[in-house]
């Protein structure tokens, strides 16, 4: 327990399921991640990513599986004999006692010899040595942050647990603290396990990021991964924005397949499909379009859908977000096309009549198929999850 | 006109209310300084010889400490069981919790004569001996609830967290309940303990009932009273009240500082 490996340490969970009374958390789950990794688990409010959170922790116990820290088995364990160490959502800061007091607090429970100095230095590594004699509530919610983060890193846990830290900043200070955690994580060098159901912050913090839902995870990759190839409808549509259609599959030509969707033959890269056969949904990102205003001449390589009306443009600084329809063709859903804004203003106005391309290899193809009349489906991550942040259990 | 009017009132209400108040009291601490011969009704002048000869009549001072013990030995006992009662009905969710919140009531809402009558009858039922030891279960039986409502009221304010992020620091459940909880508890057990203490000293209801031939103070002075009360009663009545002021001060005083200071370092 003294000594803590620097790297930190592999984190292995095996066959986990946790349910509660009436419902199941977790099931059958597996998951590998390797020491010095930043890890995000990113999913909607009551996908079980807390509970996995806790069950590392110790503070749950799963049902059925193991937990393995550094290849130890510590499923039996209590939480205070784990070398893990968690960065609360609340920050959980003893208002009883100073900043220095808290940090100290882990150090002095395990009988480390020189605490104060140690405990000096961690509040150094994020800014609020100066602060070290104050209390908790005289400190404002992004330093609560920071010292509830040195009071977990001054253990040198081989493993530490963030479970939506920076969910209660304002977005400015959020964004500076993702940066500073990312820089924290890469210089003390430890396994970041981080909770969160903000997918830009996943997405920006975290070397491997895997998506829950409902218990399981449905996809694990990097970021740029998962955003440019989401395997099922859960991830292409949490993550990001995705245009998505369905249809059969007609044909295969080369390393192509073709996918008729309301008469029209569109084309994706049988690698990026994961299915290629019968019905399925087939997808794009609504940045990878282009808008065209006159239609061009059929190219290889290239989709084309069209005519389309455009129905709303929405200018949001960076880009603009054009809603288009396809009236003269019931079968295919509305879309969505984010062009970024390199003249001023809109490039055209609602009412008119537009085309829409986009290069084969921006296509995939998801493992399920989405469900008649959802299949525009653009659920941001934010709207999921602030009305229900606080339900998580 | 009316104004002004009100404004009177107010003050006139105001003083009457005061004097009704402070009147026995005032009563209690002046007739403590009376050259008292056998009745302590009428003034025959100042000495300071009941406060010097505080013990001078030993069944007033045997009985007081007599409720000290009593009303001590309760609160530690009320306070002990009453915090765990109150932290296992606020983090645990067990079986007849609810019923267990509604016994727990029962004691604040029965009047004490039948609580007092009940006990009385039970102790000679099972043949116990009536002495400080049951006027002692008695108290811890009444306060109790007191402790319980005012500890869990506390409890229910703390963040459950606090206490993971102690087991997550390598806190062993001792220390996580001693270095987190307890502290966190402590202003929470203090007001009961308080409120134990006061409730234990003063009763007469129950603890007549349950005393034997014990006496603590309360007891002994509605027996007095039939003769006269000697002039000690009135001492310890005023240091007791006197105490209880400077408590009040002294815990406004020392929360006033650490105002300040908090402002000072703030």
């Amino acid at each position: 327990m003294s000594a803590f490996d620097d790297a930190g340490a592999d984190l292995e969970l095996r066959q986990i399921t946790k349910t509660f009374p009436g419902f199941t958390a977790i099931e059958q789950l597996d998951l590998t991640i390797p020491a010095g990794s930043f890890f995000a688990l990113l999913g909607p409010s009551g996908c079980g990513k807390t509970t996995t959170l806790r069950l590392v922790a110790g503070l749950e116990e799963p049902t059925t599986g193991r937990v393995l820290i550094g290849g130890r088995d510590v499923t039996a364990t209590k939480p205070h004999e784990r070398p893990v160490n968690t960065v609360f959502q609340s920050y959980a800061l003893f208002p009883h006692m100073t900043v220095q007091g808290n940090v100290e607090f882990g150090l002095r429970r395990r009988g480390v010899k020189d605490a104060g100095a140690r405990a000096l230095e961690a509040l150094k590594l994020v800014q609020l040595d100066h602060l070290a004699a104050r209390r908790p509530s005289q400190l404002s919610g992004g330093q609560q942050q920071r010292v509830a983060l040195a009071r977990a890193i001054v253990n040198r846990p081989a493993l530490l647990l963030l479970d939506e830290p920076l969910g209660a900043l304002d977005l400015k200070l959020r964004r500076e603290m993702q940066l500073e955690l990312k820089a924290i994580q890469a210089e003390v060098g430890l396994t970041f396990l981080h909770v969160t159901h903000d997918q830009e912050e996943a997405m920006t913090m975290a070397d491997t990021v895997a998506v829950m839902n409902r218990g399981r995870i449905e996809q694990m990759g990097s970021p740029q991964e998962l955003y440019e190839l989401p395997r099922t409808l859960f991830v292409a549509n949490f993550l990001g924005q995705s245009n998505l259609l369905t249809g059969d599959v007609v044909a295969t030509s080369g390393a192509n397949t073709v996918v008729e969707v309301g008469g029209v033959r569109l084309s994706i890269p049988t690698a990026r499909m994961q299915r290629t056969s019968g019905a399925v949904t087939v997808g794009v990102r609504p940045e990878k379009l282009l808008l065209l205003t006159e239609e061009p001449k059929a190219k290889r390589g290239v989709n084309l859908l069209g005519p389309a009306r455009v129905t709303d443009v929405s200018f949001t600084g960076v880009s603009t977000q054009y809603q288009v329809e396809f009236p003269e063709n019931s079968a295919l859903p509305g879309m969505s096309v984010f062009a970024q804004n390199l003249v001023f203003g809109a490039v055209v106005n609602p009412g008119a009549e537009v085309w829409l391309s986009w290069s084969v290899d921006h296509g995939f193809g998801l493992a399920d198929a989405a469900e008649p009349g959802s299949s525009f489906a653009a659920a941001e991550a934010d709207d999921t999850s602030v009305a229900v942040a606080a339900g998580e259990s | 006109m009316t104004g002004r009017f009100r404004g009177w009132g107010v003050t006139i209400y105001s003083i009457v209310v005061f004097a009704i108040l402070l009147v026995p009291i005032g009563y209690t601490v002046l007739f403590s300084f009376n050259d008292a011969k056998r009745t302590n009704i009428i003034w025959r002048g100042f000495t300071l010889d009941n406060w010097t000869g505080i013990c001078d009549d030993a069944r007033v001072c045997g009985a007081f400490g007599a409720s000290i013990l009593v009303g001590v030995v309760a609160t530690v006992f009320a306070c002990a069981l009453g915090t765990a009662i109150a932290i296992a009905l606020v983090r645990f969710r067990f079986r007849f919790r609810n019923a267990l919140t509604i016994l727990l009531f029962l004691p604040m809402a029965t009047p004490e004569i039948v609580l007092g009558a009940g006990l009385s009858s039970q102790l000679v039922n099972l043949g116990i001996e009536k002495n400080l030891v049951t006027v002692i279960a008695a108290h811890v039986m009444f306060c109790i609830s007191f402790v319980v409502v005012t500890v869990r009221a506390r409890a229910a304010s703390l963040d459950p967290s606090l206490e993971e992020a102690g087991r997550d620091l390598y806190g062993s459940p001792a220390q996580v309940f001693w270095r987190v909880t307890f502290p966190l508890l402590l202003p929470g057990i203090v007001a009961a303990a308080l409120l134990s203490f006061a409730l234990s000293f003063d009763d007469f209801i129950i603890t007549n009932f349950v005393s034997g031939s014990a006496e603590t103070l309360p007891k002994y002075i509605y027996i007095a009273a039939a003769r006269g009360i000697p002039p000690q009663a009135n001492v310890f009545a005023s240091l007791i009240f006197f105490l209880a002021i400077a408590a009040v001060i002294a815990v406004e005083l020392a929360g006033a500082a650490r105002r300040k200071r908090l402002l000072r370092a703030g």
